[in-house]
Protein backbone atom coordinates (compact mmCIF):
# COMPACT_ATOMS: atom_id res chain seq x y z
CA UNK A 1 0.00 0.00 0.00
CA UNK A 2 2.11 3.23 -1.21
CA UNK A 3 -0.09 5.82 -1.48
CA UNK A 4 -0.85 8.18 1.48
CA UNK A 5 -4.04 7.60 2.88
CA UNK A 6 -6.88 10.42 1.57
CA UNK A 7 -10.56 10.05 1.85
CA UNK A 8 -12.30 8.79 -1.46
CA UNK A 9 -15.81 10.37 -2.75
CA UNK A 10 -16.86 8.77 -5.79
CA UNK A 11 -20.14 11.19 -7.03
CA UNK A 12 -22.41 9.86 -10.00
CA UNK A 13 -23.46 13.02 -10.99
CA UNK A 14 -21.21 16.31 -12.21
CA UNK A 15 -22.51 18.77 -9.57
CA UNK A 16 -22.27 16.84 -6.70
CA UNK A 17 -18.30 16.08 -8.13
CA UNK A 18 -18.06 20.23 -7.94
CA UNK A 19 -19.53 20.79 -4.84
CA UNK A 20 -16.96 18.61 -3.37
CA UNK A 21 -14.67 20.39 -4.93
CA UNK A 22 -15.65 23.62 -3.75
CA UNK A 23 -16.17 22.47 -0.29
CA UNK A 24 -12.59 21.01 -0.29
CA UNK A 25 -10.55 23.17 -3.04
CA UNK A 26 -6.91 22.34 -3.23
CA UNK A 27 -7.25 19.81 -0.44
CA UNK A 28 -8.99 17.49 -3.07
CA UNK A 29 -7.89 16.26 -6.28
CA UNK A 30 -10.57 14.72 -9.46
CA UNK A 31 -9.48 12.01 -10.42
CA UNK A 32 -10.24 11.19 -13.81
CA UNK A 33 -7.92 8.11 -15.59
CA UNK A 34 -5.26 8.18 -12.85
CA UNK A 35 -2.68 7.18 -14.72
CA UNK A 36 -0.32 10.07 -14.24
CA UNK A 37 -1.55 11.42 -10.57
CA UNK A 38 -1.71 7.50 -9.28
CA UNK A 39 2.19 7.12 -10.28
CA UNK A 40 2.55 10.88 -8.04
CA UNK A 41 0.81 9.17 -5.08
CA UNK A 42 2.49 6.08 -5.26
CA UNK A 43 5.59 7.85 -5.21
CA UNK A 44 4.16 10.21 -2.77
CA UNK A 45 4.60 13.24 -4.58
CA UNK A 46 1.06 13.86 -4.36
CA UNK A 47 -0.64 12.92 -1.30
CA UNK A 48 -3.92 14.28 -1.88
CA UNK A 49 -6.17 14.82 1.68
CA UNK A 50 -9.73 13.96 -0.69
CA UNK A 51 -9.85 11.92 -4.03
CA UNK A 52 -12.79 13.13 -5.98
CA UNK A 53 -13.27 10.49 -8.56
CA UNK A 54 -15.21 11.15 -11.45
CA UNK A 55 -15.67 7.58 -12.75
CA UNK A 56 -18.59 6.97 -11.93
CA UNK A 57 -20.33 10.38 -13.36
CA UNK A 58 -22.10 9.65 -15.80
CA UNK A 59 -22.52 11.64 -19.25
CA UNK A 60 -18.99 13.01 -18.87
CA UNK A 61 -17.93 10.99 -22.24
CA UNK A 62 -19.66 11.95 -25.38
CA UNK A 63 -18.37 12.50 -28.82
CA UNK A 64 -20.71 14.61 -30.53
CA UNK A 65 -20.39 16.32 -33.71
CA UNK A 66 -21.99 19.01 -35.52
CA UNK A 67 -21.33 20.26 -39.08
CA UNK A 68 -17.43 18.81 -38.46
CA UNK A 69 -17.14 20.64 -34.90
CA UNK A 70 -16.17 17.95 -32.40
CA UNK A 71 -17.05 18.44 -28.81
CA UNK A 72 -15.23 15.79 -26.69
CA UNK A 73 -16.29 15.04 -23.06
CA UNK A 74 -13.38 15.18 -20.68
CA UNK A 75 -13.72 11.56 -19.44
CA UNK A 76 -13.26 10.38 -23.27
CA UNK A 77 -10.83 7.69 -22.48
CA UNK A 78 -8.07 7.58 -24.61
CA UNK A 79 -8.51 4.00 -26.63
CA UNK A 80 -12.44 4.89 -27.17
CA UNK A 81 -11.30 8.43 -28.97
CA UNK A 82 -8.33 6.85 -30.52
CA UNK A 83 -11.17 4.55 -32.03
CA UNK A 84 -13.99 7.04 -32.79
CA UNK A 85 -15.63 6.92 -36.45
CA UNK A 86 -16.72 10.10 -36.21
CA UNK A 87 -13.34 12.24 -34.65
CA UNK A 88 -11.24 9.79 -37.62
CA UNK A 89 -13.21 11.51 -40.31
CA UNK A 90 -13.78 15.11 -38.67
CA UNK A 91 -10.08 15.24 -37.03
CA UNK A 92 -7.98 12.75 -37.56
CA UNK A 93 -5.22 13.86 -35.87
CA UNK A 94 -6.55 12.89 -32.65
CA UNK A 95 -5.98 9.49 -33.53
CA UNK A 96 -2.44 9.89 -34.99
CA UNK A 97 -1.35 11.48 -32.02
CA UNK A 98 -3.07 9.42 -29.49
CA UNK A 99 -1.65 6.32 -31.00
CA UNK A 100 2.05 7.93 -29.67
CA UNK A 101 0.29 8.47 -26.46
CA UNK A 102 2.22 6.08 -23.77
CA UNK A 103 0.87 2.46 -24.18
CA UNK A 104 -2.37 0.87 -24.93
CA UNK A 105 -2.94 -0.57 -21.30
CA UNK A 106 -2.79 3.55 -20.45
CA UNK A 107 -5.14 4.30 -23.04
CA UNK A 108 -7.61 2.19 -21.94
CA UNK A 109 -7.78 4.05 -18.54
CA UNK A 110 -6.59 7.30 -19.12
CA UNK A 111 -8.99 10.17 -20.27
CA UNK A 112 -8.42 13.37 -22.66
CA UNK A 113 -9.41 15.82 -19.68
CA UNK A 114 -7.18 14.42 -17.12
CA UNK A 115 -4.24 14.61 -19.75
CA UNK A 116 -4.77 17.84 -20.50
CA UNK A 117 -5.43 19.25 -17.27
CA UNK A 118 -2.18 17.46 -15.94
CA UNK A 119 -0.43 19.82 -18.74
CA UNK A 120 2.62 17.51 -19.07
CA UNK A 121 4.59 19.87 -21.86
CA UNK A 122 6.02 16.82 -23.00
CA UNK A 123 2.54 15.29 -23.88
CA UNK A 124 1.03 15.11 -27.32
CA UNK A 125 -2.66 16.28 -26.87
CA UNK A 126 -1.49 19.40 -25.69
CA UNK A 127 0.35 20.17 -28.59
CA UNK A 128 -2.63 18.58 -30.74
CA UNK A 129 -5.12 21.03 -29.14
CA UNK A 130 -3.11 24.12 -30.08
CA UNK A 131 -2.74 23.36 -33.30
CA UNK A 132 -6.47 22.70 -33.37
CA UNK A 133 -7.44 26.01 -31.88
CA UNK A 134 -9.62 23.98 -28.95
CA UNK A 135 -11.62 25.64 -26.60
CA UNK A 136 -11.95 24.32 -23.22
CA UNK A 137 -15.39 23.98 -20.56
CA UNK A 138 -14.16 24.85 -17.39
CA UNK A 139 -16.84 24.33 -15.13
CA UNK A 140 -17.21 25.23 -11.29
CA UNK A 141 -20.89 25.07 -9.13
CA UNK A 142 -21.18 28.21 -10.12
CA UNK A 143 -21.10 27.65 -13.91
CA UNK A 144 -19.11 27.60 -16.94
CA UNK A 145 -16.14 29.72 -18.62
CA UNK A 146 -14.69 28.98 -22.04
CA UNK A 147 -10.80 29.18 -22.00
CA UNK A 148 -8.88 29.05 -25.83
CA UNK A 149 -6.51 26.38 -25.28
CA UNK A 150 -3.53 28.74 -26.01
CA UNK A 151 -4.51 30.34 -22.69
CA UNK A 152 -4.83 27.31 -20.38
CA UNK A 153 -1.34 26.26 -20.29
CA UNK A 154 0.36 28.13 -18.25
CA UNK A 155 3.71 26.07 -17.57
CA UNK A 156 4.67 22.85 -16.52
CA UNK A 157 2.13 21.07 -14.82
CA UNK A 158 0.14 24.43 -14.10
CA UNK A 159 -3.54 25.31 -16.47
CA UNK A 160 -5.71 28.34 -15.82
CA UNK A 161 -8.03 26.03 -14.16
CA UNK A 162 -9.32 27.79 -10.90
CA UNK A 163 -9.15 25.18 -7.52
CA UNK A 164 -12.97 25.11 -7.52
CA UNK A 165 -13.00 24.32 -11.74
CA UNK A 166 -13.03 21.05 -13.73
CA UNK A 167 -12.50 20.83 -17.50
CA UNK A 168 -15.38 19.22 -18.21
CA UNK A 169 -15.50 19.12 -22.14
CA UNK A 170 -12.64 19.66 -25.11
CA UNK A 171 -14.62 22.10 -28.33
CA UNK A 172 -12.90 21.14 -31.67
CA UNK A 173 -13.82 23.61 -34.44
CA UNK A 174 -14.21 21.61 -38.06
CA UNK A 175 -11.51 21.72 -40.50
CA UNK A 176 -12.26 23.79 -43.34
CA UNK A 177 -12.57 21.68 -46.78
CA UNK A 178 -9.16 20.65 -48.37
CA UNK A 179 -7.69 21.26 -44.51
CA UNK A 180 -4.85 18.36 -44.09
CA UNK A 181 -3.06 17.62 -40.73
CA UNK A 182 -0.19 15.61 -39.15
CA UNK A 183 1.09 14.53 -35.87
CA UNK A 184 5.18 13.12 -35.84
CA UNK A 185 7.36 12.25 -32.76
CA UNK A 186 10.63 11.42 -32.02
CA UNK A 187 10.67 9.07 -29.04
CA UNK A 188 13.34 7.09 -27.74
CA UNK A 189 11.05 3.77 -27.27
CA UNK A 190 7.50 3.67 -28.74
CA UNK A 191 5.17 5.08 -25.86
CA UNK A 192 8.09 6.98 -24.47
CA UNK A 193 7.14 10.45 -23.82
CA UNK A 194 8.85 12.44 -26.86
CA UNK A 195 12.15 14.39 -27.53
CA UNK A 196 10.41 16.06 -29.76
CA UNK A 197 6.64 16.31 -31.22
CA UNK A 198 4.55 18.51 -33.78
CA UNK A 199 1.20 18.88 -34.99
CA UNK A 200 0.37 20.87 -38.41
CA UNK A 201 -2.55 21.71 -39.78
CA UNK A 202 -3.28 23.20 -43.43
CA UNK A 203 -6.19 24.60 -45.12
CA UNK A 204 -5.53 25.18 -49.32
CA UNK A 205 -7.92 27.02 -51.21
CA UNK A 206 -9.38 25.97 -54.51
CA UNK A 207 -5.89 26.50 -56.56
CA UNK A 208 -3.81 25.27 -54.12
CA UNK A 209 -2.86 28.14 -51.69
CA UNK A 210 -2.09 27.56 -48.41
CA UNK A 211 -4.93 30.02 -46.60
CA UNK A 212 -4.48 28.60 -43.08
CA UNK A 213 -1.67 26.65 -40.82
CA UNK A 214 -1.43 26.09 -37.47
CA UNK A 215 1.94 23.87 -36.11
CA UNK A 216 2.21 23.48 -32.27
CA UNK A 217 5.38 21.38 -30.74
CA UNK A 218 5.50 19.29 -27.32
CA UNK A 219 8.61 18.76 -25.23
CA UNK A 220 9.35 22.33 -26.55
CA UNK A 221 9.33 24.35 -23.62
CA UNK A 222 7.48 24.74 -20.28
CA UNK A 223 4.04 24.25 -22.29
CA UNK A 224 3.21 23.20 -25.52
CA UNK A 225 4.29 25.81 -28.15
CA UNK A 226 2.84 27.09 -30.93
CA UNK A 227 5.01 28.13 -33.82
CA UNK A 228 2.94 31.44 -35.12
CA UNK A 229 5.55 32.95 -36.81
CA UNK A 230 6.16 29.33 -39.25
CA UNK A 231 2.72 29.18 -39.90
CA UNK A 232 2.07 32.42 -41.20
CA UNK A 233 4.87 32.13 -43.62
CA UNK A 234 3.18 29.60 -45.65
CA UNK A 235 0.30 31.43 -46.25
CA UNK A 236 0.11 32.53 -49.87
CA UNK A 237 2.18 29.80 -50.74
CA UNK A 238 1.99 26.38 -52.55
CA UNK A 239 3.51 24.77 -49.76
CA UNK A 240 6.20 24.10 -52.17
CA UNK A 241 9.39 22.27 -50.18
CA UNK A 242 10.98 25.90 -50.12
CA UNK A 243 8.31 27.40 -48.46
CA UNK A 244 8.18 24.02 -46.30
CA UNK A 245 11.96 24.53 -45.25
CA UNK A 246 11.82 28.02 -44.54
CA UNK A 247 8.64 27.76 -42.43
CA UNK A 248 10.90 24.69 -40.74
CA UNK A 249 13.84 26.80 -40.11
CA UNK A 250 11.81 29.82 -38.38
CA UNK A 251 10.16 27.16 -36.31
CA UNK A 252 13.72 25.78 -34.90
CA UNK A 253 13.79 29.26 -33.71
CA UNK A 254 10.16 29.71 -32.24
CA UNK A 255 10.39 26.40 -29.90
CA UNK A 256 12.14 26.98 -26.48
CA UNK A 257 13.37 22.96 -25.70
CA UNK A 258 14.81 22.49 -22.20
CA UNK A 259 16.65 20.02 -22.68
CA UNK A 260 17.13 16.45 -20.90
CA UNK A 261 19.50 13.53 -20.58
CA UNK A 262 18.08 12.07 -23.56
CA UNK A 263 18.14 14.86 -25.97
CA UNK A 264 20.17 18.15 -26.08
CA UNK A 265 18.17 21.50 -26.51
CA UNK A 266 20.28 21.62 -29.52
CA UNK A 267 19.04 18.19 -30.89
CA UNK A 268 15.24 18.67 -29.54
CA UNK A 269 16.10 21.81 -31.74
CA UNK A 270 16.79 20.01 -34.79
CA UNK A 271 14.05 17.44 -34.17
CA UNK A 272 11.64 20.17 -34.45
CA UNK A 273 13.03 21.60 -37.29
CA UNK A 274 13.27 18.47 -38.91
CA UNK A 275 9.57 16.78 -38.08
CA UNK A 276 8.18 20.35 -38.90
CA UNK A 277 9.41 20.17 -42.30
CA UNK A 278 8.12 16.54 -42.61
CA UNK A 279 4.47 16.86 -40.66
CA UNK A 280 3.26 19.92 -43.22
CA UNK A 281 4.38 18.06 -46.08
CA UNK A 282 2.36 15.15 -44.79
CA UNK A 283 -0.46 17.90 -44.23
CA UNK A 284 -0.19 19.35 -47.38
CA UNK A 285 -0.57 15.84 -49.25
CA UNK A 286 -3.93 14.82 -47.23
CA UNK A 287 -5.46 18.37 -47.65
CA UNK A 288 -5.37 17.62 -51.77
CA UNK B 1 -10.52 7.27 11.59
CA UNK B 2 -9.27 4.99 8.47
CA UNK B 3 -11.88 5.18 6.07
CA UNK B 4 -13.17 1.33 4.44
CA UNK B 5 -15.17 0.46 1.80
CA UNK B 6 -17.08 -2.44 1.39
CA UNK B 7 -15.79 -3.72 -2.01
CA UNK B 8 -17.35 -6.64 -4.26
CA UNK B 9 -14.95 -7.87 -6.94
CA UNK B 10 -15.42 -10.54 -9.44
CA UNK B 11 -11.81 -11.87 -10.43
CA UNK B 12 -11.63 -14.94 -12.66
CA UNK B 13 -15.17 -15.77 -12.25
CA UNK B 14 -15.04 -15.95 -8.57
CA UNK B 15 -16.87 -12.90 -6.71
CA UNK B 16 -14.88 -12.22 -3.52
CA UNK B 17 -15.93 -9.26 -0.49
CA UNK B 18 -13.84 -7.35 1.43
CA UNK B 19 -13.43 -4.19 3.15
CA UNK B 20 -10.64 -2.12 1.98
CA UNK B 21 -8.63 1.09 2.41
CA UNK B 22 -9.80 3.50 -0.85
CA UNK B 23 -5.69 3.45 -0.95
CA UNK B 24 -5.37 -0.09 -1.93
CA UNK B 25 -4.77 -0.44 -4.89
CA UNK B 26 -5.66 -3.60 -7.38
CA UNK B 27 -2.60 -5.18 -7.46
CA UNK B 28 -2.14 -5.02 -4.16
CA UNK B 29 -5.91 -6.18 -3.54
CA UNK B 30 -5.20 -8.96 -5.77
CA UNK B 31 -1.58 -10.36 -4.28
CA UNK B 32 -3.01 -9.72 -0.53
CA UNK B 33 -6.39 -9.54 0.01
CA UNK B 34 -7.58 -12.74 -2.41
CA UNK B 35 -4.07 -14.07 -2.50
CA UNK B 36 -3.55 -14.32 -6.30
CA UNK B 37 -0.21 -13.55 -6.69
CA UNK B 38 0.37 -14.50 -10.33
CA UNK B 39 -0.43 -10.63 -10.71
CA UNK B 40 3.49 -9.11 -10.34
CA UNK B 41 4.24 -6.01 -9.19
CA UNK B 42 7.42 -4.67 -10.67
CA UNK B 43 7.62 -0.60 -10.97
CA UNK B 44 4.06 0.56 -9.10
CA UNK B 45 4.05 3.46 -11.17
CA UNK B 46 2.67 2.05 -14.48
CA UNK B 47 5.98 2.23 -16.52
CA UNK B 48 7.06 -1.71 -16.29
CA UNK B 49 3.63 -3.63 -17.38
CA UNK B 50 3.89 -6.63 -14.94
CA UNK B 51 1.01 -5.88 -13.40
CA UNK B 52 -0.95 -5.96 -16.17
CA UNK B 53 -4.74 -7.36 -15.71
CA UNK B 54 -7.63 -6.79 -17.72
CA UNK B 55 -10.56 -5.00 -16.12
CA UNK B 56 -13.74 -5.33 -18.07
CA UNK B 57 -11.93 -7.23 -20.49
CA UNK B 58 -9.65 -4.15 -21.51
CA UNK B 59 -6.33 -4.67 -19.93
CA UNK B 60 -4.87 -2.00 -17.59
CA UNK B 61 -2.24 -1.90 -15.01
CA UNK B 62 -3.61 -2.80 -11.66
CA UNK B 63 -0.98 -0.58 -9.76
CA UNK B 64 -2.24 2.68 -10.96
CA UNK B 65 -5.99 2.00 -9.79
CA UNK B 66 -7.53 1.46 -6.64
CA UNK B 67 -9.02 -1.56 -5.50
CA UNK B 68 -12.67 0.55 -4.26
CA UNK B 69 -12.51 1.81 -8.43
CA UNK B 70 -13.04 -1.74 -9.59
CA UNK B 71 -16.04 -2.22 -6.99
CA UNK B 72 -18.53 -4.33 -9.29
CA UNK B 73 -16.43 -4.96 -11.79
CA UNK B 74 -15.04 -8.32 -13.75
CA UNK B 75 -11.35 -8.77 -13.54
CA UNK B 76 -9.30 -11.45 -15.24
CA UNK B 77 -5.73 -12.20 -14.11
CA UNK B 78 -3.29 -14.73 -15.63
CA UNK B 79 -4.96 -17.75 -13.05
CA UNK B 80 -7.44 -17.46 -15.36
CA UNK B 81 -6.40 -17.87 -18.69
CA UNK B 82 -5.20 -21.76 -18.47
CA UNK B 83 -8.73 -23.94 -19.43
CA UNK B 84 -8.46 -26.46 -16.06
CA UNK B 85 -5.08 -27.15 -13.62
CA UNK B 86 -1.92 -28.98 -15.75
CA UNK B 87 -3.13 -27.16 -18.84
CA UNK B 88 -2.01 -24.09 -20.63
CA UNK B 89 -4.14 -22.16 -22.92
CA UNK B 90 -3.00 -21.62 -26.81
CA UNK B 91 -1.01 -18.40 -25.34
CA UNK B 92 0.56 -19.78 -22.57
CA UNK B 93 1.71 -22.98 -24.71
CA UNK B 94 2.75 -20.76 -27.78
CA UNK B 95 5.31 -19.47 -24.93
CA UNK B 96 6.30 -22.38 -23.43
CA UNK B 97 7.45 -23.71 -26.87
CA UNK B 98 9.23 -20.44 -28.38
CA UNK B 99 10.81 -20.13 -24.78
CA UNK B 100 9.16 -16.53 -24.50
CA UNK B 101 10.31 -16.18 -21.34
CA UNK B 102 13.39 -16.45 -19.07
CA UNK B 103 13.20 -15.48 -15.70
CA UNK B 104 9.41 -14.98 -16.02
CA UNK B 105 8.46 -11.92 -14.01
CA UNK B 106 7.06 -10.11 -16.86
CA UNK B 107 5.22 -13.01 -18.38
CA UNK B 108 1.96 -12.39 -16.59
CA UNK B 109 1.59 -8.94 -17.81
CA UNK B 110 2.62 -9.85 -21.24
CA UNK B 111 0.02 -12.49 -21.33
CA UNK B 112 -2.89 -10.26 -19.92
CA UNK B 113 -1.78 -7.38 -22.63
CA UNK B 114 -1.58 -10.11 -25.49
CA UNK B 115 -4.42 -12.37 -24.96
CA UNK B 116 -6.70 -9.13 -25.17
CA UNK B 117 -4.28 -7.75 -28.32
CA UNK B 118 -5.00 -11.53 -30.40
CA UNK B 119 -8.69 -11.11 -29.96
CA UNK B 120 -8.53 -7.67 -31.34
CA UNK B 121 -6.47 -9.09 -34.21
CA UNK B 122 -6.25 -12.20 -34.77
CA UNK B 123 -3.77 -11.83 -37.52
CA UNK B 124 -1.09 -9.22 -36.62
CA UNK B 125 2.02 -8.46 -38.21
CA UNK B 126 5.25 -8.37 -36.46
CA UNK B 127 5.26 -4.71 -36.22
CA UNK B 128 1.72 -4.77 -34.61
CA UNK B 129 3.03 -7.20 -32.00
CA UNK B 130 6.12 -4.55 -31.10
CA UNK B 131 3.64 -2.28 -30.81
CA UNK B 132 0.80 -3.88 -28.50
CA UNK B 133 3.75 -5.35 -26.33
CA UNK B 134 5.43 -1.82 -26.06
CA UNK B 135 4.00 -1.08 -22.69
CA UNK B 136 5.72 -4.22 -21.18
CA UNK B 137 9.08 -4.29 -20.07
CA UNK B 138 11.31 -7.35 -20.00
CA UNK B 139 14.50 -7.15 -19.28
CA UNK B 140 15.95 -10.85 -20.33
CA UNK B 141 14.69 -11.98 -23.51
CA UNK B 142 15.46 -9.18 -26.12
CA UNK B 143 11.75 -9.26 -26.80
CA UNK B 144 12.57 -11.56 -30.25
CA UNK B 145 11.12 -14.82 -28.35
CA UNK B 146 8.26 -12.63 -26.94
CA UNK B 147 7.22 -11.49 -30.56
CA UNK B 148 7.98 -14.94 -32.20
CA UNK B 149 5.53 -16.71 -29.12
CA UNK B 150 2.66 -14.02 -30.11
CA UNK B 151 3.11 -15.03 -34.07
CA UNK B 152 2.93 -18.64 -33.12
CA UNK B 153 0.01 -18.66 -31.01
CA UNK B 154 -1.93 -16.23 -33.10
CA UNK B 155 -1.16 -18.80 -35.96
CA UNK B 156 -2.20 -21.93 -33.99
CA UNK B 157 -5.45 -19.94 -32.57
CA UNK B 158 -6.60 -19.16 -36.48
CA UNK B 159 -5.44 -22.90 -37.26
CA UNK B 160 -8.01 -24.04 -34.33
CA UNK B 161 -10.86 -22.06 -35.78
Amino acid sequence: MKPAPFEWHAPASLAEALALKAAHGEEARFLAGGQSLVPAMNFRVAQPAILVDLNRVAGLDSVVEENGALRLGAMLRHARLERDATAARTHPILAEALHEVAHPQIRNRGTIGGNLSHADPASEMPAVMLALDARFGLRNAAGEREVAAADFFLGPLTTALRPDEMLTEIRLPALPPRSGTAFLEVARRQGDYPMMGVAAVVTLDAAGMCIAARIACCSAGPTPVAAPRAAAALLGTRLGEADIAAAAELLRDEVEPLGSVQASAGYQRHLAGVLARRALLLAKGRAA
Amino acid sequence: MTQRVPVTLTVNGTEFRREVEPRLLLSDFLRHEIRLSGTHVGCEHGVCGACTIRLEGAPVRSCLIFAVQADGMSIATVEGLAPARGQLSVLQQAFQDAHGLQCGYCTPGILMTMSAFLEENPTPSEDEVRHALSGNLCRCTGYQHIVDAVLLAARRLRESV
